[in-house]
Order: C-alpha cells, then structure tokens, then sequence
C-alpha cells in the first residue's frame, strides 16, 4: 500500500507527500503519537496529496507517517444497525470508552458475536443479481433481507445457501458462483462506498403514495408521498428541529434514520432519552426499535460532517434494497455545505456565492437525487423520502444552499420568522410552501381512492382561501376595519379558521400532536362546511366576537380524543353556535 | 517564561504580518505554544519547514531576530479547588495578586463530550424574572445569550441571574470587558457574598484583542474540571461574544483567509459551537450552564455573529426597551428558550405552557391594534383590551426587575386574562379555564 509523510498543516488539512498511487477520495490514516487519525484524500497535485482529517491535528508534526487504504469511506452493512447511535463515520458511540471523544478511537459498527435467526430465501441453482435476496433475519421485529453482494457484476448462481439456523454476521450463508465461473463467499456484511449511490434496483418510479406524517399542514396542504422529497427552511427559533422531530415520530415508515449533520447535541440526546419510550403510531411498538441516529454534531470534526450526510444516505439505500420504506432526515444541510465551504477555502479554490465552492449546486443535487421510491428486481417496492432542513443565513432565502436546493426538492415547507413571532405553530407559512406532489396525476388517482375524488380541490379551495384572506389583511391593514365591506371580514375570518384549526397544530398535546389522516378529513370537512356557509352580520365586530367563538370550540375539538364523548359535545356546541347566526 | 536547558532556541524570522510572524524551524506540533521575545504565540500553519506563529498580543516590536522558542504543547490551565474565588487574565495567570494555582494541567479546547453520555437536561433554573421563568424557562445543562444593543443593561441582568440561579460555580469569560464592567461584576459578586464560588478570566478592553480567542476555552476548561471531576453545577457567563468573533475574524484576515457573511471566517459556526456545545448535562449530576451576551448593532440579528449564534445556541434572550412602560423588558417575540418544554408544566404548575403562548398571542394582537392606531385607524373594544392588557403585562411580568416565582407569574397571568378578557379569546384548554379562571 502507498505511504505518505505530512509534509504541511493548517488545522484539519493537510498535506502528505506520497510514494505510490492514492486515488481522489482514498482514506489514509496518519499515525500521531501511537494514535491513528481517519482522513481522505480530496486533491492530488504531483506527489502532494491534500486530506481532510476528521479528527482534530494538534500536536501533529511534520514527517508524521501516513498509511492508505486503498479504499474510499465505506460503511459496513448489516444486521444490527437499529436503535443504534453512531458518529458520522459510523462509529458506535456507545462502545465507545469514558465521557469524552478520544481521537484516533473508531469501533465497530455490528456486532461480531450476536446470533440472528437465517431462514433462506433462495435454493441452490436459482439465478441472482446484485441486491437480489438471499435470506431474511429479523431485528426488532422488521425483516431484514440478506443480499447478494452489491459489488457483485452479472447474472450469479447459487452453489450454496445455508439452511434455516442462527448465525453470526460473519457467518458465510450463501456461495455464489459468478459469470466466470468463480466461486464468491458470502456472510451478512456488505461494504459500500458512501459516495456512491447504491442502484441495485430495476427501476426508478415517480412517487405517488401518500406519507403519512399525522402533522395537518404537511399531509393536508402541502402532502409528502413515499420517495418524495422535500426541505424545510427557516430563519432560527421558527421551529425546524421540532416539525423533523414530529414528522420522524409519526411518520408511517418502517426505518427513519436521523441525520444530525453539524447541530446541537442535546437534540440528538432528546431522540434517545425520548424514543425508546415513544411509540410508532402505526405499529404501536417502540420508536427506537426503528430508529438510527447518525450524530456528527456541531462540536464534532468538520470533515465529519460531510462524511455523516452520505453515510446516512448509503444505510438508507441499504434498506431501500430490502423493499422497505424509510424516512431519511437530516439537519441541517447548510451544516454540510458550509463545512465544504471550510474545506475549499484551506484548499485556496476560487469562491463561488457566498464563498461556498461553485459546485454546490450539483453536489446537492445529486444528493437528493438518491432519494426515490424504486421497484427491486423481484417487483417489490422500496422507497427513500427524505426531508432535508436548511438554515439560511439570517433567514433570508436567497441564499445558495436554500436556492439550489429549491431547484431539486419537490415538496418545500418555508418556517416564517413573523408566524413563529405570533406563536402559529408550526410556522409553515401557507402561501409560500408547495408539494409538487399534488400536482401529479398519480397522486390525485391515488388520494381519490384513500379518501375521495374531492380531497385535492377541497385543498386548493383552503389554499386560495389562505392567499384571499392574506389579501383581505393587507387591505384592512391600508384602509382600516370600516374601509372594507363586512363580507370582507368574513372572507379574512374563514381563512383564520382554516388557519387556527386546520393548520395550527400543537406539537406538545398528546391529542393534537398527531392527526390521524380520517381525522384530518374530517377536520377539513367540518372547517368547509363553515367557510360554504352564509352568515348574517350586521357589522364587522359581529363577525370577529363570532368567528372567534368559532375557532374556540373548532380547537376544543381538536384538543379532544377522537370520537369521544367530548369529542362529539364539541361538535354539537359547535353546530348550535353556527345556527345562531346562519341565513 | 524563561527557558530550560537543551531547548532549541530560533533567531531567524523570515516574515512579520501584524498579527503572526513566520519562521523555519523543525519538529513543531500543530497548535503548539511558542514565545517570541517573551511574547506568547501560537503555531497557526506549517508548510514544510516553515512555521507560521499567530502572536497573542500582537507584533509591535518583534525584530527578526527575536528568540523564538517552542514549548512543546498546546494551551493549558492548571485545574484545582484553588481556582476558586480567583480572578485570571487570558492566558490563565492569576491579576488577583494572589499565588499561582497549583493543579493538574490540562490542555485547553479538550475533545468533546460523546453525545450519548450526555443526560437530557430537565432542571428548571429559576431567575425570578418572568420575561425568562415564564416564556423563555431556562434549564442547566442549557446555552442561551443574551442578544443585546450595547446600551442595555445586559451585564446587570446577567449577574442577578448568575447570583439567584442554584449553582456551585459561576465562572465569568470577560472578552473585550471595560474595566469599569469587570469592577461591576467584581463588587456585585463580592457584595453578595459569592466570591468564594466565583471563577473570572477577563480580557478587557486594554488588552490584545486577539488574547480573547483563549478567554472562552479557559473558563470552559475550568468548568469541565468542577463538572465533571466535582459533579457541580456550574454556570459559565460569557459576555461579549461578538468581541470574541471580531478577534477571530481580525485572525483569519492576517491568515488570509476569504471572508464569508460579514467579514467573518468561514467557519465561525463551528468556532462558536465548538464553544457553546461545551454546556451539558452530565448523568452523574455535575452540569454546564452557559449564558453569554452577544451585542448587536442596532438590533440586527442577521448579522454573521448572532445570525450564527442563534443556530447554535438553545435559544435567545432578546432585550428590548418598552416605550409604553419605560423599561427594558425581554421581548417575548425574539426571545425563546428551546429547552423550556422539558420542565414547563413538568416542573411548573400544568398550566404553564398554555397560559404562557396564550400571553403571547394576546401580545401580538396588542401589537396589531398598535399598527392600527399609529396608522390612525379607529381601534375596536378587542383592540382596546389586548393594548391595555398588553401594557400591564410589559409592566407586571415582562420588566426585567420583576422578581417572583413561577407559580406567582402563573396567577398573575390569569388575573390580567380574568380583567381584560373573555374566556373564549384567551384559546385555552377549557379544563385550564375551569380551574383557574379568576372567580368574581
């Protein structure tokens, strides 16, 4: 394996004269004091390589000794990865010693020792492709399939698989035979290159089928389908990390995998203090048992960060090839760019925008691209959604992260500085944010058979309701409450009832935290009914003291177990209230 | 510090900026310490043999042929009970007068905490003010600034916070301090009686603005000691961090680095979260709890420094002079803290967090019926109410001399809601309402 010598040092780049080929991308390890420190090569003039090291280089001196591996970064595939936390590199952090990170400490992700049930999936003589199913074992009550490898080229045959039994992950469970006639041993582990995307699928699909998240002004106004993806903006404090939160906790997924990519800590330490206790709605089993947490926080290396986006996205394709529908997060996204952004600029590379590399956009764009539901090989389904947050800087939107990531997500749910001010929670402003998805023929056949053929057009209806209410405001706000016909108080109160019952949603009541989607068809109908009906009003402080008394009891209702006895109370106040005044 | 035997002294600088001098020399680790002249310095690059040394307090002065020696490790503070009730410049040697600490030494800017040996925080600390106990509930293990123009009284809140809150330790980082604010802090702390629990390392105004950058290191490094070592409860003032970013983005302009937003260094993110991720909850008991004030310039926070500080931090403290009242309030629009769902109606009263966004709404709604006023719209009964409630809440609870429990702030919300409205505007859940709704 080629060698290498640190031959220059400005914090975690640095520079290594090499004595054979290294390869863009490689992992070396340079050798400091008995510790060795993970980096990976991203530029190569000459005999001068340039890494990124993941770990901090104090102490590092010049002629320290730098050993490749001839690899890129890879992460290890397996049974045995749920409820686990890992660092960017994928790391286990609970193996790891003592209270604080030691540099240079990498442990392993699987478990050697563990026994997973094997039931064969595949019998001697049948033919297999790369990704192709081979076994099932279960963890946490998911089947997990075990493949045949991805590196794997052609059509391969079956020499050998091993029966029904408990096994180690390193156990060889299957022998396959290849085009050439080699024989290739086969255990549960497979090693995968995260930079490259994992495409052991037939086909890719356009996404049509609703994801459940149980938040109203997701699954209601703007929908994210399985496969679709989607990102959340926002100036800091308008709540991102708690609308990630509630959409990873409900949503109908059998792995969500959590991508802490450069944030706070404690937001990594509330998913694992708060989820093993949690249950999945759907499945009424523990959130945990479906849950990893990839953590590279803010205080973690730099280069790591990068590295934690694609290590997250390689685990989610892995499960993608298993025919299951995961739900990928991470926050946030500018976290990543901006350490590119540090990286580039120790590199001396002409800046683009805002200094980030010019790139930027492509690197992104190829990112969300992995993403997607696809048809495997065997006409089972699998899909990846991922939802990404952006922090803008200062919270303005015209931004290079914020703006080329609009060109690629298809669903965008703008957090607003002024409705997070007024405590509308959750502060997706309703005007601004779009699904790209409500637009697709195959989502309107698809929601037209879940719910009705109504669903779509009753949205758009509350949608141009919000834009017609917004309109109202300002025009009240020029020429004052009398300037304006009544009839126009009323058109800004029903898009205040939408607002206040359909969209505001509190994320920290255990009823109105999560609606379910009958639940929200209901709302919707009941919120319709009110904004068809024909009111009479003499002036406009009628309409306000009405509509409010309105809103009071559409909230009570909201905050009230589905059809319980409070439940239907409400609903009758509320109908006797609306006979008060109805023409 | 003088030199010892066998150490290789170097006397030729090829290259003197203002801030950094760089020379040829071998076997030098990255980040380590140097002296050049007796000067403090820090080893910033290396590209071959040469060695690029950032100088501390600059480099007025320096000759090329300054004496230049390496001292073989990174910067460190020598951590013991000793430290206790004594008052340190940046470099961690004591101004008191008072001996030099005996202790182990410990590099500063150690590795950080593994997040799964983290505990999620979940105590209240309480300060007694309202615009922060009861919208913005603070909670150790916690990192908060204050977002300040410089003519507010922020230092003020923040040593009545220190001094009420529940801790063991308070350590002061004072970067870019007047030395009439570093008197303030010392007095206010020796006259309540809590010096003995007070740790200060102060950079003021009249020292190298570049020493700052070892300012929050030093205090963090001697919290970790009482933290982790002690299982205290330690609480960390860092007041100003803008003055901190402005050191740091003077540093990478002398490194030539491409500025980003600003004129700030790229990586100001990660060089202030490297910073505040310091605060935490440890299982054992031991917590660090860091308010830090970060000033503004003319309540603008989109600027790179409190732009980014906001990302990082678990909300802001937002002051705000109230024109109605006449006082500083904390302005319940800006100011969040991101931890308060962990005890608020947990470890307060259940009505908390409902009565707290309700206020606030009704707030808001004040603050349209101003617009309209100002815009000389006739105001309705509605608007009315929400602007006279507005202005007694600003009085009764937002002000920053407001000094009562939590429970008290509760009952005194209901009270305004019971005087100026009716229950169905409040939009409360209506079991509150039944409970709690003042009577007659």
């Amino acid at each position: 394996m080629t060698k290498g010598k640190v031959s220059g040092i400005i914090a975690n780049m640095v520079t290594l004269s090499v004595d054979g080929p290294v390869a863009q991308n490689e992992i070396c390890y340079i050798l400091l004091n008995g510790v060795r420190l993970m980096a990976e090569v991203i530029k190569v003039t000459g005999n001068n390589v340039y890494v990124q090291v993941f770990e901090s280089t104090r102490g590092l001196k010049v002629g320290a000794e730098a050993e490749f591996t001839g690899h890129m970064l890879e992460v290890q595939l397996g049974p045995g990865m749920l409820s686990k936390n890992y660092d960017g590199l994928q790391n286990d952090l609970d193996k790891m010693d003592g209270v604080f990170l030691r540099r240079g400490q990498y442990t392993s992700p699987l478990d050697d020792e563990r026994l997973w049930h094997f039931k064969p999936i595949v019998k001697v003589g049948d033919k297999v492709r790369a990704g192709d199913w081979l076994g099932e074992v279960e963890e946490n009550y998911q089947p997990l399939k075990m493949m045949a490898p991805f590196r794997q080229k052609g059509v391969s045959t079956v020499k050998k698989i091993a029966d029904e039994g408990d096994y180690t992950i390193k156990h060889i469970i299957a022998v396959l035979t290849d085009e050439q006639g080699n024989d290739v041993e086969v255990d549960m582990v497979q090693r995968w290159p995260v930079k490259l995307a994992l495409t052991a699928y037939a086909e890719k699909l356009r996404p049509y089928k609703l994801l459940e998240t149980g938040v109203r002004t997701i699954d209601t106004f703007n929908p994210i389908v399985e496969g679709g993806t989607g990102f959340i903006p926002g100036p800091f404090g308008t709540g991102k990390t708690v609308l990630q939160h509630a959409i990873s906790k409900q949503a109908a997924a059998d792995i969500v995998i959590m991508a802490a990519c450069g944030e706070r800590a404690n937001e990594v330490v509330e998913i694992f203090t708060e989820y093993p206790e949690l249950n999945d709605p759907h499945t009424g089993r523990k959130l945990m048992e479906r849950t990893i947490i990839i953590a590279n926080t803010s205080n973690m290396p730099v280069a790591a960060r990068e590295a934690s986006v694609y290590t997250a996205m390689t685990m989610a394709e892995y499960y993608r090839a298993m025919g299951l529908r995961v739900m990928l997060m991470a926050d946030s996204t500018s976290r990543w760019a901006q350490a590119l952004r540090e990286m580039s600029n120790r590199m001396e590379e002409l800046p683009g925008p805002d200094a980030f590399p010019m790139d930027i956009s492509s690197i992104i764009a190829n990112f969300y691209g992995r993403a997607g539901m696809v048809i495997l090989n065997n006409g089972q389904k699998g899909s990846i959604t991922f939802i990404g947050t952006v922090s803008p800087a200062g919270g303005n939107l015209k931004e290079p992260v914020t703006e080329n990531t609009k060109k690629v997500a298809r669903c965008f749910y703008a957090l607003e500085q002024e409705r997070a001010d007024k405590k509308r929670y959750p502060a997706v402003n309703p005007i601004d944010s779009y699904s790209k998805y409500l637009e697709y023929p195959e989502f309107e056949a698809y929601i037209t058979e879940r719910i009705n053929g109504e669903w779509t057009s009753k949205v758009n209806e509350m949608k141009t309701r919000m834009l017609r209410g917004k309109e109202i405001a300002e025009q009240i706000n020029i020429l004052g409450d009398d300037g304006v016909p009544v009839d126009y108080h009323v058109v800004f109160w029903k898009s205040e009832l939408i607002d206040y019952v359909v969209l505001q949603q509190d994320a920290f009541d255990e009823i109105d935290a999560i609606t379910p989607l009958e639940r929200q068809e209901e709302i919707v109908d009941m919120v319709i009914d009110i904004c068809h009906a024909d009111f009479e009003f003499d002036t406009f402080l009628e309409v306000m003291d009405f509509f409010k008394k309105v809103i009071n009891i559409c909230k009570q209702v909201n905050y009230s177990e589905y059809k319980s006895d409070d439940y239907y109370r409400y609903r009758k106040e509320l109908d006797v209230f609306l006979a008060t005044k109805r023409k | 510090m003088a030199t010892t035997a066998f150490q290789k002294i170097y006397t030729k600088i090829s290259q003197i900026t203002k801030a950094t001098c760089t020379l040829k020399a071998t076997d030098v680790g990255y980040d380590e310490l140097a002296t050049i002249d007796g000067k403090l310095a820090q080893v910033v690059k290396i590209a071959g043999d040469n060695v690029t040394l950032q100088v501390f307090e600059g480099t007025n002065g320096i000759p090329t042929n300054a004496e230049v020696v390496f001292l073989g490790k990174a910067p460190s503070l020598k951590v013991s009970d000793q430290l206790a009730g004594r008052f340190f410049n940046a470099y961690g040697n004591p101004i008191d007068g008072g001996p030099q600490i005996e202790g182990k030494e410990v590099e500063i800017g150690g590795p950080s905490v593994n997040p799964v040996r983290r505990k999620q925080p979940s105590e209240l600390i309480a300060t007694g003010i309202a615009g922060i106990d009861l919208n913005n509930t603070l909670v150790s293990g916690q990192k908060i600034p204050f977002f300040a123009d410089p003519d507010q009284p922020f230092n003020q809140v923040m040593a009545n916070v220190a001094l009420r809150a529940q801790t063991d330790k308070i350590i002061l980082g004072g970067m870019g301090m007047t030395n009439d604010d570093y008197l303030y802090f010392k007095n206010v702390f020796s006259n309540a009686g809590a010096l003995d629990r007070i740790i200060s390392f102060v950079n003021t105004t009249e020292d190298p603005a570049v020493e700052r950058l070892l300012v929050p290191d030093m205090a963090l490094t001697a919290a970790e000691y009482f933290a982790v070592e002690k299982n205290e409860k330690v609480l960390v003032l860092l007041t100003d961090m803008t003055s901190y970013a402005d050191a740091l983005s003077i540093v990478s302009n002398r490194m030539d680095q491409i500025p980003s937003k600003d004129s700030m260094p790229g990586s100001l993110y990660s060089d202030l979260a490297k910073i505040y991720e310091k605060a935490v909850q440890f299982p054992a008991g031991g917590s660090i709890t860091i308010i830090a004030v970060t000033t503004l310039s003319g309540g603008d926070i989109t600027h790179a420094v409190p732009d980014n500080t906001g990302y990082i931090t678990e909300g802001q403290l937002f002051l705000r002079r109230d024109s109605d009242i006449g006082k500083v309030i904390v302005d319940p629009f800006r100011s969040l803290s991101r931890l308060k769902q962990l005890v608020s109606g947990k470890k307060t009263r259940r009505d908390h967090p409902q009565v707290m966004n309700a206020a606030v709404r009704l707030y808001a709604d004040a603050a349209n019926a101003k617009t309209k006023l100002e815009n000389g719209f006739d105001l309705t009964d509605y608007d009315e109410r929400t602007l006279a409630f507005a202005k007694a809440y600003s009085d009764q609870l937002l002000a920053i001399d407001v000094n009562v429990d939590t429970t008290e702030m509760l009952d005194v919300t209901w009270g305004l809601f019971g005087k100026y409205f009716k229950p169905e505007e409040v939009n409360i859940k209506k079991e509150l309402v039944d409970t709690y709704w003042p009577k007659n």
